[in-house]
């Protein structure tokens, strides 16, 4: 069954475009709680799915935007490789697209990278209708301006992605969780330490007095890091690392606003009442806040950004606010692949 | 062309007479990057000391609606620093300071002007070092490697200039101030950062970088492999990856580049070999002995004709010096050479090189390949001679006839040494008008006036037209007298 809907959707766009009927673009609608509010006719493009590519020995997974997430990791899995930024599937039907657009990136985001970082090329239809191809399946490829980097984390705001190629790399011969005892502002230097020492440590979190360290390597390796560290290992670590990426901890559990904030490296404990989830050695924390508290001033006096990641209240600000230069580019970046503003009209800033 | 006296006096009374420099004598160094091929000299060349005497050339420019050209050390290799007609050129080199080394936070915070490897030197001391390094990191800025999205001969495991950036500080030509990405790596808004990463100094002029710093690895490994045919050894590359193992290096060099290396630098390699594998392993003890152990069976097992390992740091450093010095060492062998950047899937490389090996005796120039086999990144060298009447052409229709061929099996135009003026042809062929027409309107968000390094990186409809007219002929360059460039 050929499952390329490329020209349906085209004509979607391009009438809504003309009638400024505003668009809110949809996958697997996992993720509907990240950013504000979009009102707007949906733009389904669960069926615009299907993987046109994958040879293990390129590193290059590329597929159409409806795919299933769970599809691509099955395929990767087969094959002995992973999506190295470990994304977040936030529900069963979570997409190929919407993970892009929403750029969001699991437990070893401070390990691999951001999910940016491993997008190669895109496919794209913008406001107005038209289907744009950036980057490719290459490795390196600095020809005309890295747009397909761009839509990583666009909240589909710019355009619809229709198909994208990811960098994947192989698994690592084998992994092994340590959880030590200590408390939040210990776990945040020891976290920064162990970071910057040569040894494996694909993810880091601190949570109820413990921090959990994950290492891959080869067995060799893992019992060295071991032996170096002591701790206890944790028996069923795949599902700790998965329930804090899917949030199905019973940290996030309740509905409380969730505040995350991304930090620079050895960024102090936070003037925010609670104790947070950590993770990314640090760089990422979680907070649950009393409504009407903001976690934006705290995480901007130690240079940081903050985000209201779940149960906002309609209507308000859930991204750090942009300086007014930046917003003027964002708005002026809309205005040239948008035109006519229809799609996620709001999503990102309110004007945007 | 005269330059402003307003403009010029502007600049003076903004950054001291000695920074702003107009006479032949003292501009004429400026009239090109590594592309020598393509000359211009100056009108104008401001020498900028801080981001405030950055922002007061830019303001001014605009002010008078005059381009204006950043420049780094001017080691580009495709014109992007090439100075445009009645335009200032803006060189970063005065920004030179490294304004501090992190270790705890694993960062460096540079001016624009900082040579790639000196952010290494500085870092060592931590056991800490900057993992993009070109060949010209000796010499290359750092706001030249932003501006290029750079990479080098550890790309393929610890990644090009964009997965080594924090964030940078930008002075647009609007006169405003911008900060693009964090230090944290994440920032709020659109991935701003990576649009600018490779933009070729087109939608701003970085004035701070922040780069991320990585752990010196307890262990490195490099493998010398020779081979007897170029095939094999485009082949071991691709059944190395597919066994899983990412190397940190992994580099492949031809036999006339063999030759020209061993010739120059006396490294040691097998100069009978057609073909010879560099491939570097690094990390912990037991994972780079697991990862050794793995690919001298298979480089054995792809038919290898002989293997060395390095036994020490020192004899290491000899071996990849062949590589590193590649370019220089060809070069002696004609007057003048192109170094091309095309990328491809790895799959296509025995298939390209041998294409390129009929393109070349086609052509009657020889070419060298010296490249990142691990990335797909062929640098094929076009040896020639400036002074023979047709053969610069010659040379760039062959270049151009290679560039087509990668991006028809799949792959790019550039892979790292960026578009500048010398791959606009080249960019028609790879991309159509609909995507032209929207980095041209990406460009309008950032530079309303198209002042910054206006004529780069992006050709203009009209140009792909004139470029289509010519190739659609093949053989010989049919209209040789139209400017190409
Ligand atoms: C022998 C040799 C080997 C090389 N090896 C490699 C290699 O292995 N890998 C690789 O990727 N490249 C390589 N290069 C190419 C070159 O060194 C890189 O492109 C380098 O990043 C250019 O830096 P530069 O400071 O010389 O920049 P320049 O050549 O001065 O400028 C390059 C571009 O950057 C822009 N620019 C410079 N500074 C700024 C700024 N502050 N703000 C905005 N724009 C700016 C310019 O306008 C221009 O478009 C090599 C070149 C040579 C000559």
């Amino acid at each position: 069954m050929d499952r390329d809907c490329t020209s349906a959707l085209v004509e979607q766009v391009r009438e809504a475009s003309v009638r400024r009927v505003p668009l809110r673009v949809v996958g697997g609608d996992t993720k509907r709680f990240h950013g504000r509010a979009t009102e707007g006719r949906a733009l389904e493009t669960r069926e615009h799915g299907g993987i046109l590519r994958h040879d293990p020995a390129e590193l290059v997974l590329t597929a159409r935007a409806g795919t299933p997430l769970a599809e691509i990791e099955a395929a990767l899995a087969s094959k002995g490789q992973r999506l190295p930024f470990e994304p977040p599937h936030f529900g069963s039907g979570a997409t190929l697209g919407g993970t892009v657009a929403c750029g969001l990136a699991g437990p070893a985001r401070a390990w691999s990278g951001p999910l940016r970082d491993f997008v190669l090329g895109a496919r794209v239809l913008t406001g107005d209708g038209r289907v744009l191809r950036f980057g490719g399946e290459v490795m390196k490829n600095v020809a005309g301006y890295d747009v397909a980097r761009l839509l990583a984390g666009s909240l589909g705001i710019l355009g619809v992605l229709l198909d994208v190629s990811l960098k994947v790399l192989p698994r690592p011969p084998g992994e092994r969780t340590l959880a030590l005892e200590m408390d939040e502002a210990t776990a945040l230097t020891r976290l920064a330490e162990l970071a910057r020492s040569a040894l494996p440590l694909s993810a880091g979190s601190w949570i109820d007095g413990r921090a959990y360290l994950r290492f891959e390597g080869s067995d060799a390796t893992l019992d060295e890091v071991q032996r170096r560290l002591g701790g206890e290992v944790v028996a069923e670590s795949r599902d700790f690392w998965s329930g804090l990426r899917e949030q199905s901890h019973p940290f996030f559990a309740g509905d409380a606003p969730l505040w995350r904030c991304t930090l620079p490296p050895l960024a102090p404990q936070l003037s925010i009442e609670g104790t947070p989830l950590v993770e990314w050695n640090g760089l990422q924390r979680w907070y649950r806040c009393p409504p009407g508290v903001t976690a934006f001033a705290a995480a901007s006096a130690v240079g940081g950004h903050a985000t209201l990641f779940r149960h906002a209240p309609a209507g308000v600000d859930v991204f750090s606010p942009l300086p007014p230069a930046m917003l003027r580019l964002h708005r002026a970046l809309k205005r040239e692949l948008d035109p006519a503003g229809i799609l996620n009209p709001g999503r990102m800033y309110a004007d945007l | 062309m005269t330059p402003d006296p307003a403009l010029v006096s502007e600049l003076r009374s903004a950054l001291g007479a000695d920074a702003v420099l107009v006479s032949a004598e003292a501009c004429t160094p400026f009239e090109c990057d590594a592309l020598n091929t393509q000359r211009r000299r100056p009108d104008i060349v401001a020498l900028p000391r801080s981001p405030e005497q950055v922002m007061a050339v830019l303001n001014a420019c605009r002010r008078h609606a005059t381009p204006v050209v950043a420049r780094g050390a001017g080691t580009g290799l495709s014109g992007g620093a090439l100075p445009v007609a009645g335009g200032v050129l803006l060189v970063m080199s005065r920004l030179d300071q490294i304004i501090e080394i992190d270790p705890a936070r694993r960062i460096a915070r540079v001016q624009p002007g900082v040579t790639n490897l000196e952010i290494s030197q500085a870092a060592a001391p931590f056991g800490l070092y900057y993992a993009p390094d070109p060949s010209s990191q000796v010499a290359c800025t750092i706001g030249g490697n932003v501006a290029e999205n750079s990479g080098g001969v550890h790309c393929l495991k610890h990644g090009l200039t964009v997965h080594n950036l924090l964030e940078i500080r930008v002075a647009t030509i609007d006169g405003e101030w911008l900060t693009l990405g964090s230090a944290s790596g994440e920032a709020p808004g659109l991935a701003l950062l990576p649009l600018f990463t490779g933009s070729e100094g087109m939608l701003g002029v970085t004035v701070e970088a922040t780069v991320q710093l990585k752990p010196l690895p307890e262990r490195v490994e490099l493998v010398l492999a020779a081979f007897g045919d170029v095939r094999r050894c485009a082949d071991a590359v691709g059944r190395i990856i597919a066994t899983g193992i990412v190397p940190a290096g992994l580099e492949m060099m031809d036999a006339p580049a063999i030759r020209a290396a061993e010739a120059f630098v006396h490294c040691g390699y097998p100069t009978d070999a057609a073909a010879l594998l560099l491939c570097e392993l690094d990390g912990l003890n037991h994972d780079v002995q697991r990862e050794l152990d793995a690919v001298q069976a298979l480089l054995h097992d792809c038919g290898a004709t002989s293997l060395r390992v390095a036994t020490g740091a020192a004899e290491r450093l000899r071996m990849w010096s062949g590589r590193k010095s590649a370019f220089p060492a060809v070069g002696r062998l004609a007057p003048d050479y192109f170094c091309m950047d095309g990328t491809i899937p790895r799959r296509h490389l025995a298939g390209v090189l041998e294409r390129i090996g009929e393109m070349s005796r086609a052509a009657g120039l020889p070419v060298a390949n010296v490249f990142h086999a691990g990335d797909g990144n062929l640098h094929p060298l076009i040896l020639f001679d400036a002074g023979q009447p047709g053969e610069v052409e010659r040379a760039e229709y062959l270049g151009a006839e290679i560039l087509e061929l990668c991006v028809a099996v799949g792959g790019t135009v550039t892979g790292e040494h960026g578009v500048g003026v010398e791959k606009l042809g080249p960019m028609c062929t790879q991309f159509g008008a609909d995507e032209l027409e929207a980095f041209h309107a990406l460009k309008r968000a950032f530079d309303p006036d198209g002042l910054l390094n206006p004529g780069k990186a992006i050709p203009t409809l009209a140009r792909c037209a004139d470029y289509g007219a010519m190739r659609v002929h093949g053989g010989k360059l049919p209209f040789s007298h139209l400017p190409r460039f």
